[in-house]
């Protein structure tokens, strides 16, 4: 990330908020599909690339926004070490600011943890143009409000990341997948089951394989762990290679499941105990019962997310059917959060000038 | 300076008119026996942990219930009286502090464990149940509560909450914001609301983040559902010693390198030792320059084989001594030391300023020598403990408070601290928070405009500036006035097309 990379972009932000224009952050433009539609100019961050900082030893890596993904991923891999939260690439392409923007994890998130849980601080260009520092690249830091991790998930409305530092963590010397063929209900009482033993729990996923349901669960840790959990749990142990594929394919959705026909997709996040929820059509269940996806046909919007409502979560709709008419993408907020998201959002933008309908619409129904 | 009243409002009324009218304003609200205001009532509620900072509050309310709390703090909001919600009032940089004109609201009786669930491993609890409650209650589903402050058999949960409290086994298992899932509570106009959910995530910003660490800026926490973890079979603890501080700091580092996580990686210097020795007699090596404390813990095979990997590095780096604790209470007798080393310190001095501040990893050694440096430039004696593994330090500056000069020496002892471990690419505080403690030294690690972002989150919250104002942010007069202020090359100043003499 160079200096004159950043003027410029602080330029660009300046100018867009004396002339009341739009901006709209785009890294390698990859999730275009993910939120609200985007409005105004694209604002690029590929000139932000580039690795600051990398101490295997610190487990700290400090990047520029613009840097891709599958660099960051490439350089720690060379050091044995990794992003835990292995976060979804889609089509390829993606950066690190995109990451942090949309906030999504991968398959292990509910063993261990999330984009904004690995987020130790960050660069922030606001509104205002002025270039603020929150956080640092220590792993305890209580100096002041912990801004950087609601960037997490801030879909470019509060400001654009200039560079962040991220937690990073070693690979775990042993991985294994084992299969069990049995129904969601069954497979959600055995993840919370096994979520209350010691085991070295990463990621689970739930679907139906022909018709027959079949739950695949990794297991990461010390060998000896992994080893002694493979004997206590029985199963069905996977080809290395072939689940590490399979892995990868449902983190980035390649897999077949989510190419599914015509429907809407929805994701819907619940806790991980909420039972089987009453909606039409086999999900695909992650997170050990935390997040579960569902196809359904346009015009269901209501009755998925009335069904994530009464589990106690909140539905998104992910992807929407191709040509159906415009629904709301995330749910509606309370009135007092509501409240305090447009306040947060006029405190760091005050002339609207990053585009914040992708996050929140500008009417929203309260329920 | 950053009152939140305007001073017509504070002139208008003397203290006792204003108490007068708070206490008039609360009292239908409130059973008789949950107001106090007179002065030998207040009394203990006028410091925390941090207790060379004092101030009477004007009233303090004991609510009991939900309701009493939105009852107290609408009252309040409506005549414009500050509040500070306050727990066990053991936090250590004066985060509950009163304010001279407004109410401290003691949550002291929110105290009850809801639910612990072992299905879903989550326990709700009220914001008043202590940290280690919470463990015990689950302790027959063999479920804990993972974050650990030293204070954990008196700190409750609002205040972990509020402070993002960490502790021993923190590098392992995160800190209050990686373990709690939703927190319920009042906004300053007394309005219900939730931060997070028994789901991973939220629609909207992440603001549960946001509010854990605000230190009771934000909102009015009164029920948390915490994360519980299985609680490993086994734990077993290395002490490692060294006889050069340089060579502890890198196997501190050489063991991350190796792709280790500690459960808990701790160290003390030679003083340090010396004053736990003398008080738990725990067998300590006093002719080591640096003691390692490195915990693995998990199923039998997995602690064998990670203690072998901890122990080759460790000697490697050219421990002088090496013992593995054989059975649990081995294990608590190597921990018992560096649990007490506050109350060692305070045999052995009158008064210590514990300091908080955390560095890059690699630069153990370097901020320990700078501290034996200060010990000299400022005439005081200092000792050593850190979270090694995640760099956080807590130098134990001893003093005498009876002497004016002595006090004097030690503030200025610990802003040199401070400042050193910013310089170091570090924070000014780990896991204690800023409180009124460390307003100073806010200047030196964040820019003017950073600090008014940071008011600005504040006001989106709470509007009126009523909740705990005064706390965590320096305003720019106050920094102007510490004659500190940042500055980063390449960004840019505040109001920077200001012409300047």
């Amino acid at each position: 990330m160079t200096t004159t990379a950043l003027d410029e972009i602080v330029e660009r932000i300046r100018a867009a908020a004396a002339d009341r224009a739009t901006l709209s952050i785009r890294g390698g433009n990859t999730k275009a599909f993910y939120g609200e539609a985007a409005h105004g100019a694209a604002l690029e961050t590929a000139a932000l690339a580039g690795i600051t900082s990398y101490e295997p030893s610190e487990l700290v890596v400090t990047v520029g926004a613009g840097t891709p993904l599958a660099e960051l991923e490439a350089l720690l891999a060379g050091q044995g070490q990794c992003l835990p939260f292995e976060p979804p690439r889609f089509a390829g392409g993606g950066t690190v600011g995109g990451m942090i923007a949309a906030g999504l994890s991968g398959p292990a998130r509910a063993s261990v943890g999330a984009v904004r849980d690995y987020l130790l601080g960050l660069t922030l260009v606001n509104g205002r143009g002025e270039v603020l520092v929150f956080g640092g690249q220590v792993m305890k830091n209580v100096a002041g409000y912990d801004v950087s991790r609601v960037l997490a998930g801030s879909m470019g409305a509060l400001g654009l990341v200039a560079q962040a530092s991220l937690k990073v963590l070693p690979v775990a010397p042993a991985e294994a997948t084992l299969d069990f063929a049995c129904g969601q209900a069954d497979a959600l009482r055995l993840l919370n089951e096994w979520g209350g033993r010691p085991l070295p729990l990463n990621a689970s996923v739930w679907r139906l394989r022909d018709g027959v349901g079949v739950l695949s669960l990794r297991l990461r840790g010390a060998v000896a762990a992994v080893e002694a959990a493979c004997a206590q749990l029985g199963g069905e142990r996977q080809d290395a290679e072939r689940a590490a594929a399979g892995w990868q394919a449902l983190r980035d959705q390649q897999h077949p499941w989510f190419s599914a026909g015509a429907a809407a997709l929805w994701r819907l996040s619940v806790p991980q105990t909420a039972p089987v929820l009453d909606l039409d059509g086999a999900p695909l269940v992650e997170w050990h019962g935390g997040q579960r996806w569902y196809l359904a046909p346009p015009g269901e919007s209501h009755r998925v997310r009335a069904a994530a409502r009464a589990a106690g979560g909140h539905a998104t709709l992910f992807r929407p059917a191709a040509g159906a008419r415009h629904e709301a993408r995330f749910d509606a907020l309370s009135a007092p959060l509501e409240r305090i998201h447009r306040a947060l959002l006029n405190e760091f933008d005050p002339d609207a000038v990053f585009d914040r309908g992708r996050l929140l619409p500008a009417t929203t129904t309260a329920h | 300076m950053n009152a939140p009243l305007s001073s017509a409002e504070q002139g208008s009324l003397s203290a006792s008119a204003r108490q007068a009218q708070v206490v008039q304003a609360l009292q239908p609200h409130l059973p008789a026996h949950a107001l106090i205001w007179h002065d030998e009532d207040t009394v203990p509620y006028e410091c925390d942990g941090l207790t060379a900072y004092r101030q009477r509050p004007l009233v303090v309310a004991l609510p009991e219930t939900e309701a009493q709390v939105a009852a107290v703090l609408k009252a309040c909001h409506g005549l414009g009286v500050p509040v500070v919600a306050r727990g066990a009032g053991t936090g250590l940089s004066g985060g509950a502090m009163p304010h001279a004109l407004g109410v401290t609201m003691s949550l002291a009786k929110f105290n009850r464990i809801v639910k612990i669930d072992p299905v879903s491993r989550t326990a709700v609890v009220q914001c008043g149940v202590r940290n280690l409650a919470i463990s015990e209650a689950a302790a027959p589903f063999n479920l804990y509560y993972a974050p650990d402050p030293s204070s954990q058999i008196a700190c409750t949960i609002g205040g972990n909450v509020a402070e993002n409290s960490g502790g021993v086994h923190c590098l392992k298992y995160g800190l209050t914001l990686h373990n709690v899932l939703r927190v319920r509570g009042f906004t300053a106009e007394g309005e219900p609301i939730e931060f997070g959910s028994e789901a991973l995530d939220c629609a909207g910003l992440d603001l549960l983040a946001l509010v854990i660490g605000s230190e009771g800026m934000l909102a009015v926490t009164t029920e948390v559902t915490v994360k519980l973890v299985p609680k490993p079979q086994l734990a077993r603890c290395i002490m490692a010693s060294f006889d050069d501080v340089r060579k502890a700091g890198d196997a501190v580092a050489a063991v991350i390198a190796a792709g280790i996580i500690p459960a808990g990686l701790e160290m003390m210097d030679k003083p340090m030792t010396a004053a736990v020795e003398d008080f738990v007699r725990a067998g300590y090596d006093l002719d080591a320059a640096a003691i390692l404390l490195c915990e693995s813990d998990g199923t039998p095979e997995e602690v064998e084989e990670e203690i072998g990997r901890m122990t080759e590095v460790l000697r490697r780096c050219g421990a002088t001594a090496i013992a593995c604790s054989e059975n649990e209470d081995e294990r608590l007798r190597f921990w018992s030391g560096r649990k007490n080393a506050f109350p060692a310190s305070g045999r052995i001095s009158p008064d210590y300023m514990c300091l908080d501040s955390t560095i890059p990893r690699k630069r153990l050694a370097d901020i320990l020598l700078a501290i034996q440096q200060m010990e000299i430039k400022y005439g005081l004696r200092c000792c050593n403990v850190f979270h090694a593994g995640d760099g956080n330090l807590h130098p134990l500056v001893l003093f005498d408070a009876n002497d004016p000069d002595e006090l004097h020496r030690c503030e200025l002892f610990g802003a040199d601290i401070l400042e050193t471990s910013v310089a170091m690419g570090g924070t000014v505080s780990g896991e204690h928070g800023v409180g009124v403690e460390k307003l100073n030294s806010m200047c030196v690690q964040f820019t003017a405009a950073e600090n008014e972002q940071m008011f600005g989150v504040k006001r989106a919250f709470d509007p009126a500036g009523l909740l705990n104002p005064g706390k965590v942010i320096p305003t720019l007069s106050r920094c102007a006035e510490y004659g500190k202020q940042v500055f980063r090359a390449g960004q840019a100043m505040p109001f920077a097309d200001l012409p300047r003499f």
